[in-house]
């Protein structure tokens, strides 16, 4: 096979950074997606298009904001900095936070909707039968919405995998580190090194299709159970 | 009678339209990013004495290959190295002969910080720093010549893991100017205007640390026939664009 060991190792990073961002993005997403699903405030809609940000804006801009924001002129690399913790760009902790407010939106949409579908029915009879919020939400809301945590959980890790503009504004191209899979096709091709350049390219169309094709055919799967 | 006349009509239209010089056409010229500045400074000057309109398009040189070579409707390309326009030569896609050096580029290390750089670059050997920024030596002939320097001084292995890469020139500077990289390689002629250093510190590195950066240009395939892409290399090479090459930190 004619991948290189910075090829394995930029696919490696790029999994585990999908993976990272996945599991973080769950945690945060969901009170996220759960306080927009139930709340009536009026800050529903700005908190809303705040989250959807990513979809409309190019990653660029994404990317140029968190190089100021993370770096020791801004506010974020100021806290890091008195943190201890040093500045974040760079670093595979910046990747996880870039890749975090990329992917949000593929995370708490889905969410959102499942939210919202299951309605107030459930709710109120679990309050009737005296269980307590969180209890209604780990054994009724979240069974209730598995679909829609699958379908962002793939969508997340899909999303994040694919992510480029960001890695490239904020990485550094560093082999191990920060150098993942979309960058490192890049560098292929800017090198002229068009046989990597398909092998790894070609695999991101395999695995983006593979993921598509899991995620509409569990759509399918659960639409009679849905219904 | 009528018929004659219309004949004659159109013939002298034709005519018209073909004839090299009695007409200002448009040139689409593809070039290296770091050469943005100093062609738009060219090109009102060139479009004041010729006529002729340039239509630039501004991009790394090796996404600007990879579009040339498949079909992008480039007639001039100005290349940020001397290897790609050779092997767009090799390949048949330019005019024989075409090829020239138009700049030579000139390596700088630069920090957005004033006083932070000396003038003999000791500071690459202390400590003191924890991003070194360049641009993909791979991709990138200013990023090549950094690397040499490294190598020139003998600290590539002690800085490897303090280095950065932006994916071009442009990137790298942005690492350094937003303070994330506490300094950086980058092409004097991002940093230098009208004379001097605009901002922050430098190390000007000397010539023989690096292979000279040359930068080629040629008249691609699609503009043999067009007066504006042989009108334009001309004037690359005449008095008034190299003074303004020159002005942008350019060695020539």
């Amino acid at each position: 096979m004619p991948l290189s060991n910075d090829d394995l190792s930029a696919i490696w990073l790029t999994l585990e950074l999908a993976s990272l961002t996945t599991v973080l993005l769950l945690l945060i997403g969901t009170p996220i997606a759960w306080w927009l699903a139930r709340t009536d405030s009026w800050l529903k809609r700005p908190v809303g298009a705040v989250v959807a940000l990513p979809l409309v804006l190019p990653p660029t801009v994404i990317g140029f904001y968190l190089l100021i924001a993370l770096g020791p002129n801004g506010y974020i690399g100021q806290l890091t900095e008195s943190l201890g913790w040093g500045i974040l760009t760079f670093s595979f902790t910046g990747l996880v936070i870039g890749s975090v407010f990329y992917s949000l939106p593929f995370v708490v949409q889905p969410l959102q909707n499942a939210f919202e579908s299951i309605g107030n029915a459930p709710l109120e009879a679990a309050a009737t039968l005296r269980a307590s919020k969180l209890d209604t939400f780990f054994s009724v809301v979240i069974p209730l919405a598995r679909p829609g945590f699958i379908t962002a959980s793939i969508l997340g890790f899909a999303h994040t995998v694919g992510e480029f503009g960001v890695v490239l504004m904020i990485g550094g191209n560093i082999p191990g580190k920060t150098q993942v899979v979309s960058v490192q096709i890049y560098n292929h091709v800017e090198t002229l090194q068009y046989t990597q350049a398909h092998w790894l390219a070609g695999g991101m169309l395999l695995f983006s299709f593979v993921v598509l094709l899991a995620l509409y055919s569990s759509r399918q799967a659960k639409q009679g159970w849905q219904s | 009678m009528f018929r004659h006349r219309l004949k004659a009509l159109c013939a002298l239209l034709v005519a018209g339209a073909l004839s090299p010089n009695s007409f200002a056409a448009d040139v689409n010229v593809a070039v290296a990013a770091n050469f943005t500045a100093p062609l738009k400074a060219i090109a009102a000057e060139f479009e004041k004495d010729t006529g002729h309109r340039v239509i630039p398009a501004f991009g790394a040189t090796g996404q600007l290959f990879a579009q040339i070579n498949n079909g992008a409707p480039f007639e001039v390309f100005l290349s940020a190295d001397d290897s790609t326009p050779a092997k767009l030569e090799q390949a048949g896609n330019s005019v024989p002969g075409s090829r020239f050096t138009y700049a030579t580029g000139a390596l700088v290390l630069w920090s957005a910080k004033p006083g932070y750089i000396d003038e003999q670059g000791a500071v690459l050997r202390q400590n003191g720093f924890k991003h070194l920024a360049m641009a993909n030596p791979k991709a990138a002939p200013y990023g090549r010549a950094a690397t040499q320097t490294l190598e020139k001084l003998g600290l590539s292995t002690r800085l490897k893991d303090k280095i950065v890469e932006g994916q071009s020139i442009t990137q790298a500077l942005q690492f350094v100017s937003t303070g994330n990289a506490e300094l950086g390689f980058v092409a004097l002629s991002q940093v230098y205007k009208d004379g001097k250093i605009s901002s922050g510190s430098a190390w000007l590195v000397p010539d023989a640390y690096y292979q000279p950066i040359e930068q080629d240009a040629l008249i691609l395939s699609k503009g043999a026939n067009n007066p504006a892409a042989k009108a334009l290399t001309d004037y690359l090479k005449g008095p008034k664009a190299q003074a303004i090459i020159k002005s942008y930190g350019y060695k020539i």
